[in-house]
């Protein structure tokens, strides 16, 4: 199934997602990639909330090119990074701001599949690499907060239209397609190697 | 600095520009190939992706992927070249001004403080791999090299009382642990023999060979098909959300060993598997050999 969002996202929206559906997105995305998750889970931790208000939008993995000109910001490329670093982080940060969607590559573990079960979530795969793609679905850079973290490690708040296609690859009834690719691959691995 | 330097800087920055702008028609037609062949709506849709940056970076002159890696060149230097000893100055300075010019995202840190140095130099980076050749040209390659594959990258001294099968066993096993994270399908460079430096090294020589050129040498060439068929059998697919083509191509490059044990080295090579190759005359002029026909000196 191919479906197009807006943000602010709904639980019944996400709860209807299933692995394999095509997802396109428009409205705000968050990035947030190692350091700014540590400091989302420190936030979350001591009870303050972050700059942006996370409720109903989507958090999204990368770490993205950009250059300072005519004194704005401007995506020159940003696609996704591995999501796997952020597992031990991912579900607090899901858990506490109230956020509906992850975007990344690579997939996630079962913390996080129990995050997205336990608050209606979804994870959503973009194609690694395909940075320039993203970057020009993005209509407008709203804000950059954490400039101290660096460029690619700041949380740049930014609008898109119709970013995708993504695939529902972890949805919020236990399904994680990385997980089932990867249990057949051994399969067939070990039938290929004679164990 | 030197005219001939100066040039040659120019022309450094034109090859990076090129390789983090422009695959390699190589990498593109392999791409398209795994496209027609595939038969997962998931995987197809992944190839689109992928089509449609590539479409985006050629027109708009920007980077493919954010990441634009740390910067490796390979470099055959020429006896006769007039510059050996200014080469490393005149690449970093290249790297230097890519990051200003192209623009290439601020990569290289201190290992320890992670601080960044801004412009993707630094001790012993950008990293060269020299050999001195015959002639009185340059033959330069720039390949710039995404973490998300070389996080993959794996080492390890096999026993030779384990048998050859035991290579083959860490191969796929590296390749399956792997999964989706390098971004597949890969070209993956395996380096065999040596000790452990020359087994590394061949690996990164092998991924910086054109996908689907064989080795030279029946036995090693027929090693990379039998491997390249295993690895798609595994069905990780395109970014690891199942598919046929897992991988574009294996490449094996190996040394003489010890009796003992043989060093066998992996580098993961992403599908936005860039590289750009010239080759450069005393008199400054030259030839991009990666993509054939492109005049290097529109992208300086």
């Amino acid at each position: 199934m191919e479906v197009h969002l807006k943000t602010p996202l709904k639980e019944d929206e996400v709860r209807s997602l299933r692995v394999g559906d095509t997802v396109y997105l428009s409205g705000v995305v968050v990035t947030a990639r190692d350091r700014a998750h540590r400091r989302l889970v420190e936030l979350a931790e001591s009870g303050r909330r972050p700059p942006v208000d996370l409720n109903g939008l989507a958090i999204y993995h990368c770490g993205p090119l950009a250059v300072e000109e005519d004194g704005g910001w401007r995506i020159v490329s940003a696609g996704p990074t591995t999501s796997m670093r952020m597992e031990p982080l991912e579900s607090s940060v899901i858990e506490t701001f109230g956020v509906r969607m992850i975007v990344g590559k690579g997939g996630m573990g079962d913390r996080t599949s129990e995050a997205l079960k336990d608050f209606g979530a979804v994870y959503c795969s973009l194609t690694g690499g395909v940075g320039s793609l993203v970057a020009s679905s993005i209509r407008k850079v709203v804000d950059v907060h954490w400039l101290d973290l660096g460029v690619p490690e700041a949380m740049w708040v930014l609008e898109v239209e119709e970013l995708g296609p993504m695939i529902v690859s972890m949805d919020s009834h236990g399904g994680n397609l990385y997980k089932d690719v990867l249990s057949e691959a051994s399969r067939r691995v070990r039938e290929f190697l004679g164990a | 600095m030197s005219g001939i330097g100066e040039n040659l800087e120019k022309l450094c920055v034109a090859l990076i520009r090129l390789a983090v702008t422009r695959l390699p028609p190589d990498v593109e037609s392999a791409l398209r190939d795994a496209w027609r062949r595939e038969t997962s709506e998931t995987a197809r849709r992944q190839f689109e992706a992928m089509f449609k940056a590539i479409e985006v970076s050629g027109r708009e002159l920007i980077p493919i992927c954010q990441d634009t890696g740390l910067m490796t060149f390979h470099v055959k230097v020429g006896k006769d070249y007039p510059l050996r000893l200014e080469l490393p100055e005149i690449l970093r300075k290249a790297v230097s001004r890519a990051t200003l010019e192209v623009p290439l995202r601020p990569n290289a840190v201190d290992p320890i403080s992670r601080k960044n140095t801004g412009d993707n130099t630094g001790r012993l980076v950008p990293w060269l791999d020299l050999e001195l050749v015959e002639g009185d040209s340059l033959e330069l390659t720039v390949v710039p090299k995404g973490f998300g594959s070389e996080m993959m990258a794996r080492l390890r001294c096999v026993p030779a009382a384990e048998g050859f099968e035991a290579v083959k066993r860490f191969i796929i096993s590296s390749v399956l642990e792997a999964g989706g994270k390098p971004c597949p399908p890969i070209v993956l460079g395996v380096g065999m023999g040596g000790v452990a430096e020359t087994a590394m090294r061949l690996a990164k020589r092998a991924i910086a060979r054109p996908v689907r050129e064989r080795h030279p040498e029946e036995r090693i060439s027929e090693l990379e098909e039998e491997l390249l068929e295993a690895i798609n059998e595994t069905g990780i697919g395109a970014m690891g959300l199942g598919g046929r083509t897992t991988a574009l191509d294996v490449h094996v490059e190996y040394a003489h060993t010890h009796t003992v044990g043989t060093p066998v080295a992996l580098v993961f090579q992403c599908w936005c598997a860039r590289r750009a190759s010239a080759i450069i005359e005393p008199d400054g002029s030259a030839v991009c050999t990666s993509h054939p026909g492109v005049d290097l000196w529109r992208f300086t």
